[in-house]
């Protein structure tokens, strides 16, 4: 729409994210402090991501937004017509067919790509917040590497619940060197985040922190000797593509306690469909 | 021979024009208890602060095993303090995280020095806590449970659990009742034996020093009046300020 910049973000705004993006993919895992703008959406929708996205699109790309894995979402649908509206790119729901994807708390299960971008949408892009409230200190924390309390919280999991209960936003190293948050991601997904071809963007807008992973950056997720990471998910098959390594949701279907598991990702579920693959309750669902 | 442990050469440390503490000098043995009295405001927190690094003193210097512990890069000095020394707080709440267990407390030192073992970790905590005379099954309650006795024996077992060399403590029985007082003075009596332990302790509390220190540095308005054995110093004060100190006129 014309009285819109292209993407909504005026130009001298979008290279002043994109030399912040520049920056935190030469340093990957450093928080990158950068001057959040308004966007008219509210901040708790992804504005960090929003920004993110339109700072990098260019007319060619094609969009996908996901929301817990799910493209048709209130949020997904609204961020992808924000797109369509402001920079008239073509949408996908696809992930093979994308080439820009913004995301809230999930990695595809279909692996990614050279040339793509995942755009994560970040509530909190400090991980030593929950210990340390301090900005002063944990700004000295990172640049000594003193990342103790990272196994602090850990070590009170396991006190507490016999094992690491964390299980979104599960803390990570990256290149030996930075400790991150990976957004609220399930830990399934911590092992995606690790040499992936993509380049994965992180943007908080209340916080004014941009992160990034360029292609093939070695992450790897906290843990004890004696109590090692583990990429957990539901001991289930998807009962309507029979994805057995795919993560899986609850879904509640009746009021007699009926439940089904069901691929988070819609369209990695739809696609195995497509192509012939059955689940459990397949028939009944179709 | 031996070398002092810690040497410190003409500290000074100043608030704009006002003084917090100027022209201190002494030497720390290896496993000596130095006691640091004078009344509220003569400078002995000021003076411990910039030993720890937590100020920068405006001039003097202060080596710590023959090191320049001024000229020393931050990350350096702030894993010494993680390692080699420790710091008690006069309110343990300062020195605890309260809002993790007590064994998350203990072992946190471990895990900030690269200890990466669940139960190896907590076994020590459990190990410190016994030491500190709290009970094994406290080792998940927060210290906000804990009385203030306990919070700061909890505080002396988190700062003891890597094998510090040096100790500083600031008032660590302030504020608590004689009877714990008096429990908590014998612990850190025997701690300090038993690992040999160096230590500056701040107080205002002649008993303290009486039962733990060796020596004593009296302070007066920021500056150092007069320095030497405990019993010496208490049984025959030279310094005219020492001398109403010791006859409880004035009241610290
Ligand atoms: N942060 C500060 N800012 C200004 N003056 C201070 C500060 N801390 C201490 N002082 C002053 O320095 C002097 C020494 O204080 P302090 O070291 O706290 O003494 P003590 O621990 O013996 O009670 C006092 O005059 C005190 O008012
Ligand atoms: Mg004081």
């Amino acid at each position: 729409m014309s009285e819109y910049n292209f993407a909504y973000l005026d130009e001298q705004t979008k290279r002043m994210i994109r030399r912040a993006i520049l920056k935190a993919l030469a340093i990957p895992g450093y928080q990158v402090p950068f001057a959040s703008r308004e966007m008219p959406m509210p901040y708790g929708w992804g504005t960090g991501g929003v920004q993110l996205t339109a700072a990098c699109l260019t007319p060619d790309d094609r969009l996908k937004v996901i929301d817990q894995g799910a493209d048709d979402t209130t949020n997904a649908v609204s961020i992808r017509k924000f797109f369509q509206r402001t920079a008239g790119v073509t949408v996908t729901t696809a992930t093979t067919d994308a080439t820009l994807i913004q995301t809230r708390h999930r990695i595809p299960e279909t692996p990614l790509t050279q040339g793509q971008i995942l755009v994560y949408q970040v509530p909190i892009p400090e991980p030593l917040r929950f210990l340390e409230p301090r900005e002063t200190e944990t700004r000295k924390m990172h640049e000594l590497e003193e990342y103790g309390l990272m196994h602090v919280k850990l070590y009170e999991d396991i006190a507490r619940h016999g094992q690491i209960a964390t299980s979104y936003a599960y803390p990570v190293k990256v290149e030996g060197r930075y400790v991150m948050d990976p957004s609220p991601i399930p830990k399934f997904d911590n092992p995606k985040l690790s040499d992936s071809p993509a380049i994965q963007l992180f943007g908080a807008g209340r916080e004014q922190r941009i992160y990034a992973l360029p292609p093939h950056t070695h992450v790897v997720s906290l843990d004890f000797d004696d109590h090692p990471f583990r990429a957990t998910k539901a001991d289930h098959a998807c009962d309507l593509c029979g994805a057995d390594a795919s993560y899986l949701d609850e879904v509640v279907t009746d009021d007699a306690g009926g439940r089904m598991f069901v691929c988070s990702d819609t369209d990695f579920c739809t696609a195995r469909v497509a192509a012939g693959h059955k689940g459990r309750l397949a028939a009944e669902a179709a | 021979m031996t070398a002092p442990i810690l040497s410190v050469q003409h500290l000074e440390r100043r608030y704009g024009a006002r003084i917090g503490c100027t022209d201190v000098s002494f030497d720390l043995w290896p496993g000596e208890v130095l006691g640091i009295v004078g009344e509220s405001g003569s400078g002995k927190s000021t003076l411990l602060s910039c030993l720890a690094g937590h100020q920068r003193p405006d001039a003097g210097t202060v080596t710590y095993d023959g090191r320049d512990v001024l000229a020393m890069a931050e990350t350096e000095r702030r894993r010494l303090a993680r390692t080699e020394w420790a710091y008690v707080h006069q309110h343990a709440r300062d020195g605890l995280r309260m809002g993790v267990s007590a064994g998350a407390n203990v072992g946190e030192r471990l895990m900030a020095v690269g200890q990466r073992h669940y139960g190896d970790i907590r076994a020590a905590a459990v190990d410190w806590l016994d030491r500190v005379e709290i009970a094994e099954d406290r080792v998940d309650d927060r210290p906000s449970a804990f009385s203030g006795g306990m919070q700061q024996r909890l505080q002396i077992a988190r700062n003891l659990v890597t094998g510090p060399r040096l100790v500083f403590m600031d008032e660590p029985t302030g504020g608590l009742d004689v009877s714990v007082q008096a429990r908590l003075l014998d612990l850190l009596r025997g701690l300090v034996r038993d690992m040999g332990l160096s230590v500056v302790i701040v107080t205002h509390d002649l008993a303290v020093v009486r039962l733990l220190a060796d020596r004593l540095m009296v302070m007066k308005s920021g500056r150092v009046v007069e320095q030497g054995l405990t019993d010496q110093v208490l049984d025959d004060p030279q310094h005219a300020y020492t001398q109403l100190l010791v006859s409880s006129v004035l009241q610290v």
